[in-house]
């Protein structure tokens, strides 16, 4: 039974377009088609509780961690109206055998209690259910009110288990909410929890906000504001509320932010003259320096996971096309080559991948490349995709999709091209940005 | 494949500018009746043809030499670029040489051009490429005679659409470059930014 698990891991990390399917027979076999990822089905029954509350939110976090791992596209829910059991003891091993009856491949089961310091705390389980053995046991305890993220992190855990990669549930996104009609958009800065849970507001609505942008450490936020006589970079910071502008480019435009892996720089574009290049601010010595200076537009940078490389959108060849270069600035190299233009170029935080907008044939376009531009795929298509965004594990992007006489929406993607779904935030919605996983 | 598919696009939107430069006259006040006060003798001269009215008709008979509404109506706030351009065609410079003039005119008034483009780019590039639109504006008018210090510059991208439409009409009009008067009019100025 080990097989499915391993295999099912093996899957993920390998070539994209491969699929699998699991038979319903032992021994457990992998079958490798063409076309369909079969999804795995797990069961997640309510987490039992000690009292009337835990129990409501013991069956909440079930809730959230089966939808998180159905979002996912790996994961199919087992129907609750077929469960065998109703209530389980997180102590005694469930009625696996009757789990299989099913059609459940892995089964979730919990307990959440609240201890004497008035904390939540949850213990679960994974199990195998053809093995008919336990493959996760850990408990998680954190305040009442956290139990969103509880959920999440129970997910993310199961994920990892089952397919070998960081899960990517316990996150946030920072985002453009836009309302009111085109010409006179409200564009304010708001965050949410990943599963669009948690929205909370960041800005007023008065200035237009683009283009935000996770720190590393999870605690700050970079984007640019824009008012009818100026466009400006500032930080905002997600503990204190307080936010302030960085750099002075003396009245210049100054927008597209982003941090160094480190935190320690943001990289952002500067417009003189008509002429944008990319410069880069230190955040401690407050100096900044330019990296790029032809007579062409240089924007949209993204570093690499080390720090090394600066990919950005130029159209110095013409029109606008990705480049690499190092984050010192120099080498600057064209590595988009397909048909059309590319912009928004975004690094995969495991290195392998740049995703990026290309337009062509009147549609727009989330593509994936090599970071030396070999093996594009393209991933979406539609009258106006733009500005993926990764999920800390590099397999999920999230981007916006705008459809004629509709508003904008929040979609994702798998990095393979399948699983496309509108994200559960229900408002307009642009410029996502994934935070790093939460500690 | 490229290059066809430009062409085409390209075609297409010079059909959507001839339109959008019609829309644009109607949007604004139309233009003095006969019984009004004449108009300022360069914008006889110099001034575009003045568009058929069909608008409804609730303009004042004239407008105030020197206010905002006069260098709307007698020279033009706002130039049209085609797809992916920063350069302007004759028409454009036509109406940036009214503006100079105008402004030549009354050298207490100060503007901010603003750049604008089209949906059909992502949003950082196009917050460049309308700066690059603003600056060949602003370049235009200091060398017809307009001093540098009167002239403030931005970028609104893709941000702020004269024309909420999605096809190539209402981005024939999105794409242009906004003559915005931020002080020094007769009458005031209201500068709400768009």
């Amino acid at each position: 039974m080990r097989h499915f698990i391993v295999a099912f891991a093996a899957l993920l990390a390998s070539a994209f377009p491969l699929a699998l399917t699991v038979a319903h027979a032992q021994p457990v076999e992998v079958q490798i088609n063409k076309g369909t990822l079969e999804p795995l089905p797990i069961a997640v029954p309510p987490f039992s509780g000690a009292d009337a509350r835990t129990t409501e939110l013991g069956g909440q976090i079930a809730d959230v961690v089966s939808k998180d791992l159905e979002r996912s596209g790996y994961f199919k829910p087992v129907p609750a109206s077929t469960f065998p059991e109703k209530t389980l003891n997180v102590n005694i091993q469930p009625q696996l055998a009757a789990w299989r009856q099913v059609g459940a491949q892995a089964l979730v089961n919990g307990l959440a209690s609240i201890d004497a310091d008035g904390r939540l705390r949850v213990d679960f389980r994974l199990w195998d259910v053809y093995n008919q053995s336990q493959l996760v046991g850990t408990q998680f305890t954190s305040t009442p009110d956290n139990w969103r993220r509880v959920a999440h992190k129970i997910a993310d855990a199961v994920y990892k288990r089952l397919t070998g990669e960081d899960g990517y549930f316990d996150t946030r996104i920072v985002f453009v909410a836009e309302s009111g009609p085109r010409g006179h958009r409200v564009k304010r800065l708001e965050i949410m929890d990943q599963d669009g849970a948690n929205p909370a507001f960041l800005s007023s609505g008065k200035e237009t906000i683009l283009s935000p942008r996770f720190s590393s450490s999870n605690q700050q936020i970079t984007f640019a504001s824009l008012t009818k006589d100026a466009i400006r970079v500032y930080l905002y910071d997600l503990e204190t509320g307080r936010r302030e502008t960085i750099g002075e480019f003396q009245g210049a435009m100054a927008f597209a932010p982003r941090f160094s892996p480190d935190g320690s720089h943001v990289a952002l574009s500067v417009e003189r003259n008509g002429n944008t290049d990319i410069y880069v601010y230190d955040l401690r010595s407050r100096e900044s320096r330019r990296l790029t200076s032809d007579p062409s537009i240089d924007t949209s940078p993204s570093y690499s996971p080390d720090g090394g490389q600066i990919v950005f959108t130029s159209d110095r060849g013409g029109s606008p096309q990705i480049y690499s270069m190092s984050s010192s600035g120099g080498g600057a190299h064209r590595i988009s080559f397909g048909s059309g233009q590319y912009t928004t170029p975004v690094w995969s935080p495991k290195g392998d991948l740049i995703a990026a907008t290309k337009q062509t044939g009147g549609q727009f376009h989330i593509v994936v490349m090599h970071p030396d531009g070999s093996g594009e795929r393209t991933l979406t298509s539609s009258f106006l995709d733009e500005g993926p965004t990764w999920a800390p594990n590099g397999r999920v992007l999230m981007f916006s999709r705008e459809t004629p006489g509709a508003g904008p929406r929040l979609w994702t993607v798998d990095v393979s091209g399948r699983n496309e779904r509108l994200e559960p935030y229900p408002g307009g919605a642009t410029d996502p940005a994934w935070s790093p996983l939460l500690k | 494949m490229v290059l066809n598919t430009r062409a085409l696009l390209k075609t297409a939107a010079g059909v959507g500018l001839a339109a959008s430069l019609a829309a644009c006259a109607h949007k604004g006040p139309p233009p003095p009746a006969d019984t009004g006060p004449p108009p300022p003798p360069p914008m006889a001269d110099n001034g575009p043809p003045p568009p058929p009215y069909t608008g409804p008709s609730q303009a004042p008979v004239g407008a105030v030499p020197g206010s905002v509404q006069d260098f709307v109506i007698s020279a033009g706030d706002r130039v049209y670029y085609e797809l992916n351009a920063d350069s302007l065609g004759a028409e454009g410079r036509q109406i940036l040489d009214n503006q100079a003039q105008w402004l030549g005119r009354y050298p207490q008034v100060t503007v901010r051009i603003e750049g604008n483009c089209d949906e059909r780019g992502t949003r950082e590039y196009n917050l460049a490429l309308g700066a690059r639109r603003a600056e060949f504006i602003k370049t235009y008018l200091i060398q017809h005679g307009v001093a540098a210090g009167r002239i403030t510059t931005i970028s609104y991208g893709k941000e702020k659409p004269i024309d909420a439409g999605s096809g190539e009409d209402a981005w024939a009009k999105n794409r242009n470059g906004h003559t915005a008067i931020t002080a020094g009019a007769v009458g005031g100025v209201n500068d709400s930014g768009q």
